[in-house]
């Protein structure tokens, strides 16, 4: 019976031994992969100062880790039972004032350090004065996508927010005003900054201040409901000049191409129009993103598909193919029709 | 020993009564010691249905853009799942356990009100059929959904009309409000057990730490369930009786529902984690075979735990965009959570120094719980800072975080309470070689699964999603996760098979198995119908060391 015991035991510590070996294995190799979410990858102010931060604290509970555990496999392997001890109790203690007042103050003392670290940290973030030369976007959670509005600009986009990159030396950080339209959302893009929710009746604020261009993916993560895991949310930033031609691009209004009357026709004879808006158009819908220039982002459905002629059909004639619980409802057009709106679509750049 | 124990009805005696009559019995029973066994059973079969529930998420996340469940299935099943295993599997062991135990080891015949201890039973077992009633009954005339899919939080406006329509969320409100009335009587039976059915001569410093720290555990009980309960009676009003507390669209307020539910979540943690504190309590020093280090700290600690943690729950709602002085007045709060919490993990250490540590399985389980429980802590303490927690928070570290806690901490606990109390309540010893298996294979599994799904957090991974993008680094671990998952289901399958082959073949028990200290063991395995034929009388917190060791007692230390 002992034995079997024993052998048991060896091969758990065995196995342990291959689960540790596994796990580092499967860090290693994520680490080593180019990721776009890592938050010990940041590109802007606020995530660089929560990843001092963490650092900071991971040191600190890791030593507290290492001293604690330590002392315990010690505790284990020195006060084991052994054979030779067979019918002796040890010896009876039942307490010491000392040692519990030294195991109370030292924790105290890490506690203190640790707040103060903290609250310096939460109050350079959130109570960081709104320069002049701030940029302004308002971010709208909907379920399940973002609608960004740029009130200075006039513009108004969905899902892909672009910004221009802010110069260290003369910054332009971007505040974001976060409302919700329906249910809480957050908005979360790792590498930028930590996450803020998107509370209906309420309105929040954070910031971000890129000093890299690129784009940087997030998403939404609040559950909102069925498709939260597919509120997928790109911030793409850019050059000032980048920025510029962009923000022009989204003022103009939609060149009327006589070629594509068919499908215009097909989508403003439709239920599309009461949730879509494309300026110049009768559509001014506000439930589903604004299509003005829908060619412009890369992505459809919040990031769930690439923009491309082929899942536009798809996403039209059955969005639950791409996003299935969407809100978006399936329109039973006919071939010629799906045919007819996505040349018309494609024409909205 | 077992000699001298009062005569225990056999096993044959009672078959021969008609099963009808013996159904009759546990349905009507009033005994704590059976409804403290019906509480068990009843939390034992939502582990595995949680289980279950849980098993379908792995399987979904085992690789991205998976279609094993829909998105509206695996919502469900996380609800479900978050729900079952908070309310229907831990609260009912805990419950079941204190029922148990608590009049055993303060040397009295029952708890102080017994029909009440049935009704709260019986209240508790109404709720977990409601909730799972929803499955059927959920999608009402309105034909959406069945089961409730809004998070085991409900935010708010996501189980307003708007977004909720059916009975689904109904059935959970009714389910939570229902079993909470049945914690609630539960906690006031316990308090008043404690407090008033004490046998001479156990004054309160000579209490065993279990009754101490399940005393404290049902006062957090009253002052957490009662918020809980309001929430949800006010959410009633607002689906039923056009209500505005939590409807944002006319006016009402999402984060006043987050305020009500923290202040009953966060207490609700400690609700559950003082019972396995207890546990261990009793457990470590026996294995030990030395008195727990410093008990009046022990017991001052855990006070100082229920008195803070009433004032931290809003470290669940740093991302809602509170304000400065809020968020840091609520880090400095939960960083000092862990000022008691050490000591406590210290003195159970101290306990151990120069102890004989016998490696049997309860003490295995509760070894591993010292380790988790320390890292859950420090994981705590990281996400307390409020800065790191806006990029952790709502991410698959948190996930990692809480699982360490209920299921490295408090499940680990409450395995080694069942291999060390088994022997007491069914007379029989749960088989040591099938223990060993159940450990090792569980504590494989459970580090597979909650060591790796921190990563997937640190990479940005929201919890919640039903699936996930390729290519972000989350695949392999997702995987690994995963397959520990199903290596922990295989490892409670091995346990409820050394239940069951124990029952009819374990080792006889006798009374104490473990030459241990508290009054459970100076009776029969089963105990008695009215546990003692005569009241004892004690004299130190170990009233059976003093039996045992005359030419030392603990009372002379006292």
């Amino acid at each position: 019976m002992r034995r079997t015991n024993n052998s048991i035991t060896a091969r758990g510590f065995q196995m342990l031994a291959l689960v540790f070996w596994f796990t580092v294995a499967a860090v290693a190799q994520s680490a080593t992969r180019p990721t776009n979410t890592n938050i010990f990858a940041p590109e802007s102010t606020p995530a660089k100062s929560i990843v001092d931060l963490s650092i900071f604290v991971l040191v600190i509970t890791g030593i507290i880790f290492v001293a604690v555990g330590t002392l315990l496999v010690y505790v284990i392997v020195k006060f084991r039972d052994k054979a030779t001890d067979t019918g002796r109790e040890p010896a009876q203690v039942y307490g010491s004032n000392q040692i519990e007042l030294a195991w109370t103050v030292i924790p105290v003392l890490i506690v203190v350090v640790l707040f103060l670290a903290t609250a310096r940290v939460i109050h350079a973030i959130q109570d960081a004065p709104k320069p002049a030369s701030a940029f302004e976007v308002t971010v709208i959670g909907h379920q399940f996508w973002w609608e960004f509005r740029y009130p200075k600009l006039g513009i108004v986009t969905a899902n892909e927010l672009h910004i221009p990159v802010s110069d260290p030396a003369h910054p332009t950080p971007t505040f974001l005003k976060l409302l919700s339209a329906d249910t809480d959302h957050s908005f979360w893009v790792p590498q930028l900054g930590g996450k803020t929710d998107l509370v209906p009746n309420r309105v929040n604020e954070m910031w971000i201040d890129p000093h890299r261009t690129g784009v940087f993916l997030g998403q939404c993560a609040q559950y909102c409901g069925v498709q939260h895991a597919k509120m997928l949310l790109r911030v793409s930033v850019d050059t000032p000049e980048d920025f510029d031609a962009w923000a022009r691009a989204q003022q103009k209004a939609p060149t009327d191409d006589a070629a594509v009357t068919a499908g215009r026709r097909v989508f403003e004879a439709t239920a599309c129009i009461n949730c879509h808006s494309i300026s110049g158009t009768a559509a001014n819908g506000h439930f589903g993103p604004d299509l003005t220039h829908l060619m412009s982002r890369r992505t459809i459905a919040s990031g769930a598909a690439e923009n491309t002629p082929e899942n536009l059909r798809v996403w039209i004639r059955t969005p639950d193919a791409i996003k299935p619980g969407s809100l978006m409802p399936a329109m039973n057009l006919n071939d010629q029709d799906v045919d007819a709106l996505v040349r018309y679509l494609e024409t909205l750049q | 020993m077992a000699s001298d124990a009062i005569a225990i009805p056999s096993l044959p005696v009672v078959s021969d009564r008609p099963w009808i009559q013996t159904l009759h019995d546990w349905l009507t029973t009033v005994d704590h010691k059976r409804l403290g066994i019906l509480y068990v059973l009843y939390g034992l079969f939502f582990l595995v249905i949680g289980g279950i529930e849980a098993i379908i998420m792995r399987i979904q996340l085992m690789r991205p853009h998976n279609d094993f469940v829909s998105p509206q299935v695996f919502n469900r099943m996380f609800t479900m799942h978050g729900t079952t295993m908070i309310f229907f599997m831990v609260m009912p062991m805990v419950f079941g356990f204190a029922n148990y135990l608590v009049p055993l080891m303060i040397g009295a015949r029952d708890m102080a009100f017994p029909r009440l201890n049935a009704f709260s039973f019986w209240l508790t077992a109404l709720g977990g059929l409601l909730l799972y009633f929803s499955f059927l009954g959920g999608s009402g005339l309105y034909g959406a959904g069945n089961a409730p899919d809004v998070g085991w939080w409900a935010y708010a406006p996501l189980a307003a009309r708007a977004f909720s329509p059916g009975h689904s969320s109904d059935y959970w409100t009714i389910s939570l409000l229902v079993s909470g009335f049945g914690s609630i009587g539960t906690a006031i039976n316990i308090i008043a057990t404690v407090l008033c059915m004490r046998c001479p001569g156990m004054k309160l410093n000579r209490m065993p730490l279990l009754a101490w720290l399940n005393l404290i555990m049902a006062g957090m009980v009253l002052f957490a369930i009662t918020p809980l309960s309001a929430a949800q009676l006010m959410l009633l009003v607002d689906r039923y009786l056009g209500g505005h507390f939590f409807d944002t669209q006319a006016g009402g307020s999402a984060v006043l529902w987050m305020h009500f539910f923290w202040i009953f979540g966060h207490p609700e943690v400690y609700v559950l984690v003082i019972p396995a504190f207890a546990f261990m309590s009793e457990i470590i020093p026996v294995f030990s075979r030395k008195p727990i280090f410093g008990y009046p700290v022990m017991v001052a600690a855990t006070v100082c735990i229920g008195f803070v943690s009433m004032s931290v729950w809003a470290h669940h709602m740093f991302t809602v965009g509170m304000n400065s002085y809020a968020n840091s007045f609520f880090a400095i709060t939960t960083m000092a959570v862990g000022i008691p919490t050490g000591i406590k993990i210290f003195n159970w250490i101290g306990t151990m120094w120069g102890g004989r540590i016998q490696f049997k399985t309860p003490m295995l389980f509760s070894i591993a719980f010292l380790f988790q429980f320390l890292v859950a802590g420090l994981t705590g303490i990281i996400q307390s800072s409020a800065p790191v927690d806006w990029q952790l928070s709502l991410s698959y570290f948190v996930v990692a975080h809480f699982h360490y806690v209920i299921v490295g901490a408090i499940v680990f606990a409450i395995f080694a309470a069942f291999y060390y109390w088994y022997p007491k309540v069914i007379g029989r010893m749960l088989s040591e070689k099938l223990g060993k298996w159940h450990f090792w294979l569980f504590v494989i599994g459970f580090h597979l699964t909650f060591d790796t799904m921190h990563i997937p957090g640190l990479l940005g991974m929201p919890r919640r999603i039903y699936t996930y993008e390729p290519g972000r680094g989350w695949d392999t671990l997702n995987f690994i996760v995963s397959i520990g998952g199903i290596i922990q289901a295989i490892a409670v399958l091995v346990f409820v098979a050394n239940m069951i082959i124990s029952y009819w073949k374990g080792a006889k028990a006798g009374n104490d198995p473990w030459d241990a200290w508290t009054l459970e063991w100076s009776v029969s395995s089963p105990p008695p119908a009215y546990n003692f034929a005569s009241i004892p009388v004690v004299e130190s917190r170990r009233p059976l060391w003093d039996l045992k060791h005359p030419e030392d007692p603990d009372s002379r230390y006292e």
